[in-house]
């Protein structure tokens, strides 16, 4: 006697279970992807405008969200001149280029994605290593343009290679990296100390 | 004169080296004599992803080691970028051995298929010659076209894109048009449905935004997608079809379960993506469906375990050819492993928030990419071989399977060793870098400049070199096993 597949086991159940499942997951994505994109459109409140450049930003802890998020401040302007949000865009576009052309996701990670032999930039603009708020600006272009020279190895031989960035370029990525500090970033990197908590 | 006497050296050597194989491609149907030409490809990328590595794994030891001649940023990329070309020659080779016979007929657009391989070939090797030598361009669109875009994963270069989407198109009509005029079957229903995914999400990572969290976002469509979805069924139907062939399970039994891994994959995969949404300024609803779905991905995977040992054991093991079912269940596990426990242990946003960025990431990595598409690539290599060689007999049994069996015992342990070195690094990072120190750059260097980092990396490197050494012996073993044989394989018939 042939015993008849229970349905759990037959071929045409488990097909429609396929088609339906995927045909399912797949919408809902469609959906938060709309949703997610929306939320994080330039000059949201999850993505700042690229003329958050103009101001000054902070990383800052909050006790009641158990992490930090981004703060944007008073007005602090980078290299001595207010950018419109055109010019700001324009400025943060040859950053963004400049940092893809250099292949910096291939040591760097940035939003902690890439690579590990360098670290992360994230919050780069923010990073205590720049001495002083005053200082920061023109010693992160003077690091990338001739990083051999000024180097900064933290005791580990590894030193960025020079990648003939031009100071226009330079001053690209520097406002990439600031506009970048001030994303978003659900509380990654978790209990950064920034350089404006150093001054305090 | 001197590059013509070149030519005709290199020739000779060519000739010689043919002969020496003794590979007959008489054997070889017109479908699966393409196949053959991309697994060709597909070892010797597999080779150069290896060779590549080793010069990054040394950098991590010895920074000034190519300094400025050939950077850790190019090499690296090109590790990672031979991984992902091979994986694809490797699943192209799969699908074009697999679909005459499933289709019960010759390719349609077989010529298209054959200047789709050249095409593809030398675009390759263009762009593996300008990551090399050129290397880095200005900061403008110039360089985003013709030199690389800086992405990790997809840096080629846009032109080479568009030129893979064509090649892609091509390969997605050949395989339609012969399911079409031939014979249909659920194992062709997934494998359409499959690549028109599989090539439609790579247009979602061929845009320029200067917003990166847009940016980020779609690349993660790609990246994902691609290898935690849509890699994972292609897989699913080749593992399918390879056990029919290899222990002669029953159609209806592996439509089946590949139906069953079908919905398992994507309903978990699909959503899992969120677990790439964490921390790229995407809101916070991410957290909880990313850390969901995520945690459900091992599912599917424990469920390939189960459909390839339970075969295996209840046909008592007896198959035609010993090192691909070794490779194939290799592949089960390692999927299993590197995949699923791998990528569950930092899945979850509450430890992930610490491990992301750090050498966790590269350690499932390994062992995912290794587990999960470099074993099931190998095993197809091994019946690919066997058919080349006129269907001889291929077992555990012979005076050379000892190359089979340590190839296959170094590359594990080599990949393995690998795995728990970065493991260990990426454990330190986690705790020093991000718990003690808040990431900062100081903090990030005093986890790296860490003893236990530091002896990490050696590990990982002298483990990287067991791998290398059992790649050797795997190609080694791949041009010879079989050559002076003259039994037939026994002859396994579906039940």
């Amino acid at each position: 006697m042939i015993e008849k597949n229970p349905l759990w086991a037959s071929e045409s159940f488990w097909k429609k279970v396929a088609i339906w499942v995927t045909a399912a997951s797949f919408l809902l994505l469609i959906l938060l992807t709309f949703d997610s994109l929306s939320q994080t459109q330039v000059g949201g409140k999850r993505v700042q405008p690229y003329s958050v450049i103009n101001k000054k930003i902070d990383y800052v802890y909050q006790p009641e969200l158990y992490k930090s998020i981004p703060v944007i401040g008073e007005t602090e302007l980078l290299f001595g001149q207010e950018f419109s949000e055109k010019e700001a865009e324009t400025l943060v576009t040859l950053g963004k280029k400049t940092i893809q052309a250099k292949n910096c996701m291939n040591c760097h990670t940035l939003l902690g994605n890439g690579a590990y032999f360098a670290p992360d930039l994230t919050k780069a603009w923010l990073d205590k290593e720049w001495l002083s708020t005053e200082l920061r600006e023109n010693l992160m272009v003077q690091f990338l343009l001739d990083p051999e020279k000024n180097a900064r190895t933290f005791s580990s031989d590894r030193k960025m290679p020079n990648l003939h960035i031009t100071p226009q370029e330079a001053k690209g990525v520097v406002a990439f990296l600031k506009w970048m500090s001030s994303i978003d970033t659900n509380g990654f990197p978790y209990h950064f100390k920034t350089i404006n908590k150093v001054e305090e | 004169m001197k590059i013509k006497k070149l030519w005709h050296a290199a020739n000779d050597k060519l000739d010689f080296f043919v002969t020496w194989t003794a590979l007959d491609r008489m054997n070889l149907s017109e479908g699966r004599k393409l196949a053959v030409n991309y697994f060709i490809v597909a070892v010797i990328l597999f080779f150069a992803q290896l060779l590549f590595g080793m010069i990054a794994a040394t950098q991590f030891i010895f920074p000034h080691f190519l300094y400025s001649w050939l950077d850790f940023s190019v090499n690296r990329m090109v590790h990672i970028n031979a991984m992902i070309v091979w994986m694809l020659y490797g699943f192209i080779g799969c699908i074009y051995w697999l679909l005459e016979d499933e289709s019960q007929r010759e390719i349609v657009g077989l010529q298209f298929g054959k200047i789709a391989f050249w095409v593809l070939t030398v675009a390759v090797t263009i762009v593996v010659l300008v990551y090399l030598f050129i290397q880095i361009g200005a900061g403008n669109d110039t360089t985003l076209w013709f030199i690389n875009e800086g992405r990790e994963y997809i840096e080629a270069p846009r032109w080479a894109d568009i030129g893979i989407v064509a090649v892609v198109l091509t390969f997605f009509y050949n395989v339609v048009a012969t399911f079409s005029k031939g014979k249909w079957s659920g194992i062709a229903g997934v494998l359409t449905l499959d690549l028109v995914a599989l090539a439609g999400l790579y247009l979602a990572g061929m845009f320029y935004m200067t917003n990166i969290t847009h940016e980020q976002f779609w690349w993660w469509w790609v990246i994902h997608l691609w290898v935690e979805a849509t890699w994972e069924v292609l897989v699913g139907v080749i593992m399918a079809w390879s056990l029919m062939k290899l222990l002669g399970v029953r159609r209806k039994i592996v439509t089946t379960w590949l139906y069953i891994e079908v919905a398992l994959m994507f309903g978990s995969g699909i959503l899992g993506l969120g677990h790439h949404y964490f921390w790229i300024g995407t809101p916070e609803y991410w957290l909880t469906i990313g850390g969901f779905f995520s945690a459900l991905e091992p599912i599917p995977l424990v469920a390939m375990v189960v459909h390839a040992v339970y075969d295996s054991g209840s046909h008592a093991f007896k198959n035609g050819n010993h090192p691909a079912l070794a490779w194939v269940i290799a592949h089960a596990f390692g999927n299993f492993f590197g995949a699923g426990v791998w990528g569950f242990m930092h899945t979850l946003p509450q430890i992930n928030l610490y491990t992301h960025g750090t050498q966790w990431s590269a350690s499932h990595g390994h062992l995912a990419f290794f587990g999960a598409y470099a074993t099931i690539n190998i095993a197809f290599f091994y019946l690919a071989i066997q058919h080349w060689r006129g269907d001889v007999w291929m077992s555990g049994g012979t005076e050379q399977a000892w190359r089979w069996k340590w190839a296959l015992g170094l590359l594990n342990v080599g990949v393995v060793g690998m795995t728990i070195a970065l493991l260990i690094a990426g454990y330190e990072q986690s705790f020093i870098e991000r718990a003690v120190e808040g990431s900062t750059w100081s903090g990030y260097f005093a986890a790296q400049n860490h003893p236990s980092f530091q002896s990490a990396m050696i590990w990982r490197w002298f483990f990287g070199a067991i791998t290398v050494v059992g790649l050797i012996l795997l190609i080694w073993d791949l041009l010879t096993i079989g050559k002076h044989e003259t039994r037939k394989a026994i002859v396994i018939v579906s039940d």
